[in-house]
């Protein structure tokens, strides 16, 4: 593309490429000052903004920022567009576009539609243009709704991933934190491990403990083992009774062959997991994990600001129908995201973008102890994220997931914020709370006695 | 008895099967104060952990032989959070302090992500690995201020070692503040990856002791001089042992040490 330059001041910022005005326009972040593409001033980010507001939206169909031939990524970006989608927005500069989506005219019916005629790049440049409060505003307004055994993304719901992990997949204690959170109404969007074992055998294992207590307790959700997808095919060959695929996916042909992916697997994987038919009220049976700095970390970036090559990650997520999609945002440290302030900011930029894009877009509101956050931190996002409509939080008991020594939300979070905001669980899983005794009549969750009937049915069983 | 015991805790069965905080109890919808508090210690501990500074005085007087002291190019702990490339990289004035020798190995104590866990665990460590050497020449021990992992990398190699053995602090987590991490390399020079090393993780009082680790360790340097090699090649034969340097590997982070 040709150079673009802004006068600002009567001081003359050139930018020389599509990559550098969107990594200068993109808000501070230690990732893109570690990848030396950050702007050097506020100034030249300011000036960076400009430019890309007078950019035309549809540049990004003619200049690709990671090259057609050697990306697998760009060619399905740019062979999938869907050109009439497009058309209601295709005479406008990316600055018109903040205009527009902000409007009265873009609801929910005309985001849906967009979303197919919109691809990565004009997205992640549009955030760019947005403050904290227009990516909560846009977001809301956009409903994805998915289904296995329950349905996600209904209006005036929030829905949870229950965590149960265990430094040494210990049976009893995945149990315990299983049940543990059951009781506070989680576990709706999936009951999902991250195994602390990574082979077949225990994949396998976990698959079977998770599905006897989903099937003793009649609970209409889905469990998964958040295990590589060659494993996720070993175990359905197995026999195991999965439900759900999991890969964490990034925005590049390089960085997915650096998790051992490529586009071709995931979409094997999703035919063995379609066939099996485990599904009763929906047909979506993929699990995508991304996360700003996945593709930096695997040295596989190609040039382009973390929040747009993360951007380029839903894409492929996108190819799959998938269930669940969630960015890990403060997982994966502060060489990528430095602070609460920086870990906020990309929550709601990932979230935002993934809705836009048409993705079932869920958030682990997370951090590790080398970041500057803390649980407050948390609160916050957590909060916004619950006006912003996101369609699942992922809940740990007590916030603290021992097996990978991070900071998630805990149980109590999530609870606390459905009651907050009027927000209910998954249909199929409120009218399950109910006949478990565990939801009043009203919806909600209220803490139980010490030997209340529920706690009882549900810990003697464990 | 038995009865009134699980009446007060429901989770009781449960809760020596994990540490995870289970059933820690509803005020409302948030959490009762006791549970708050404690969770705010725990985190308070793994914060002074990552941003304490290690007494390296201290930590050269219990040692059993000279120190070389060194700096990473990541000049304080906000530069070494943010530019994990800095803290593989030798200060040049520290390069000078490096001479050529003929060693077995090199064995450098970085702080890493945790001070208490250098403070608590890398004396015992090295001495242990002391007594262990059965005629392998060890180098004088390096003591690295704000060092990453690939940092024994410049050094091992300054020092004309066939060894690096990096003793650091492990990133923190709310169980464990203290957990110091192993990691051994053959023929130490830049450019070398995660999977060209071994790593001994979870040095703890509730993990591996350090008479535990020095053995495991050791026994990975005599394969390692014998085979010459280190990493993936050498896991295949000990699959016990961990390889690699990262604890995010797993999830979405493809290196962060």
């Amino acid at each position: 593309m040709p150079v673009t330059t802004a006068t600002l001041g009567g001081e003359r910022h050139v930018f020389p490429d599509l990559r550098a005005l969107l990594a200068c326009a993109s808000p501070r972040r230690s990732g893109d000052e570690l990848a030396g593409l950050a702007a050097d001033s506020e100034k030249r980010r300011v000036a960076a903004r400009m430019a890309l507001a007078d950019l035309p939206l549809a540049t990004f169909l003619t200049e690709a920022l990671v090259p057609y031939e050697e990306d697998e990524v760009t060619r399905l970006i740019i062979d999938g567009h869907d050109k009439a989608a497009f058309a209601p927005v295709a005479h406008m500069s990316v600055g018109q576009f903040r205009d527009w989506l902000l409007s009265y005219d873009a609801d929910s019916t005309a985001l849906a539609a967009l979303a197919p005629g919109l691809t990565p790049e004009m997205v992640a440049a549009v955030s760019k243009l947005m403050r904290n409060g227009d990516l909560v505003a846009v977001a809301a307004k956009i409903r994805v709704v998915t289904a296995f055994r329950s349905t996600i993304g209904l209006a005036g719901r929030l829905s949870s991933r229950l965590q149960p992990n265990h430094p040494t997949d210990d049976p009893l204690g995945i149990a315990a934190s299983t049940l543990d959170g059951l009781l506070f109404g989680v576990g709706d969007a999936v009951i999902g491990i991250n195994p602390a074992t990574d082979n077949v055998d225990a994949c396998c294992t976990l698959l079977k403990m998770l599905d006897e207590i989903r099937q003793r307790f009649d609970i209409p959700t889905q469990s998964c083992v958040l295990t590589h997808v060659s494993n996720s095919i070993a175990a359905i060959e197995k026999g195991a009774p999965l439900d759900l695929v999991f890969q964490s996916v990034a925005g590049t042909e390089a960085a997915n062959k650096g998790f051992g992916i490529d586009l071709a697997l995931l979409g094997e994987a999703e035919q063995a997991a379609l066939e099996l038919k485990r599904g009763s009220v929906g047909d979506n049976v993929m699990y995508f994990e991304t996360g700003q700095g996945a593709a930096l970390s695997a040295d596989a970036h190609h040039g382009v600001d973390q929040q747009t090559v993360e951007t380029r990650a839903y894409a492929v997520a996108r190819a799959f129908r998938p269930l669940l999609v969630n960015t890990v945002v403060g997982f994966i440290g502060p060489e990528y995201l430095y602070d609460s302030k920086q870990i906020i900011r990309a929550g709601l930029e990932d979230h935002f973008c993934g809705k836009l894009l048409g993705l079932p877009m869920g958030v682990d509101v997370c951090y590790t102890n080398h970041a500057e956050a803390d649980q407050d931190d948390m609160d916050v996002l957590m909060l916004l994220l619950g006006n912003a409509g996101v369609n699942f939080l992922i809940g740990v008991p007590g916030a603290d997931d021992v097996m990978l020594n991070y900071q998630s939300l805990s149980y109590h979070d999530v609870v606390g914020l459905r009651h907050l905001l009027g927000r209910k669980p998954a249909p199929e899983f409120e009218s399950w709370l109910m006949r478990m005794g565990l939801a009043d009549p009203s919806g909600q969750v209220p803490p139980l006695g010490r030997d209340a009937a529920p706690l009882r049915k549900l810990l003697a069983g464990g | 008895m038995a009865e009134d015991v699980i009446a007060l805790d429901p989770f009781a069965r449960f809760r020596t099967a994990t540490r995870a905080r289970i059933g820690l109890g509803r005020s409302g919808d948030g959490l009762p104060t006791t549970a708050l508090l404690d969770f705010q210690y725990s985190h308070a501990k793994a914060r002074d952990a990552v941003h304490g500074a290690v007494d390296w005085d201290v930590l050269e007087e219990q040692l059993p032989q000279p120190c070389i002291r060194v700096k990473s190019q990541a000049g304080d702990r906000s530069t070494y959070l943010r530019r994990p490339d800095l803290g593989r990289l030798l200060a040049p004035e520290s390069a000078a302090l490096l001479t050529r020798g003929d060693w077995d190995v090199a064995v450098v104590i970085g702080d890493g992500l945790s001070a208490a866990a250098v403070h608590n665990w890398a004396v015992p460590v090295v001495w242990a690995i002391h007594m262990r050497l059965n005629g392998l020449s060890m180098a004088p021990v390096v003591l690295a201020d704000q060092a990453r992992v690939a940092l024994a990398d410049p050094i091992g190699q300054a020092l004309g070692a066939t060894l690096s053995v990096m003793l650091i602090g492990e990133r923190p987590g709310l169980s464990v503040a203290d957990s110091l991490g192993v990691y051994m390399t053959y023929g130490p020079k830049a450019g070398r990856r995660d999977s060209d090393r071994n790593c001994l993780s979870n040095i703890h009082a509730h993990g591996l002791s350090p008479a535990a680790a020095a053995d495991k360790l050791v026994w990975l340097m005599t394969q390692s001089l014998r085979l010459g090699l280190s990493g993936v090649g050498l896991k295949e034969e000990t699959p016990s042992l961990n390889t690699g340097a990262d604890d995010n590997a797993a999830r979405l982070s493809h290196s962060s040490d």
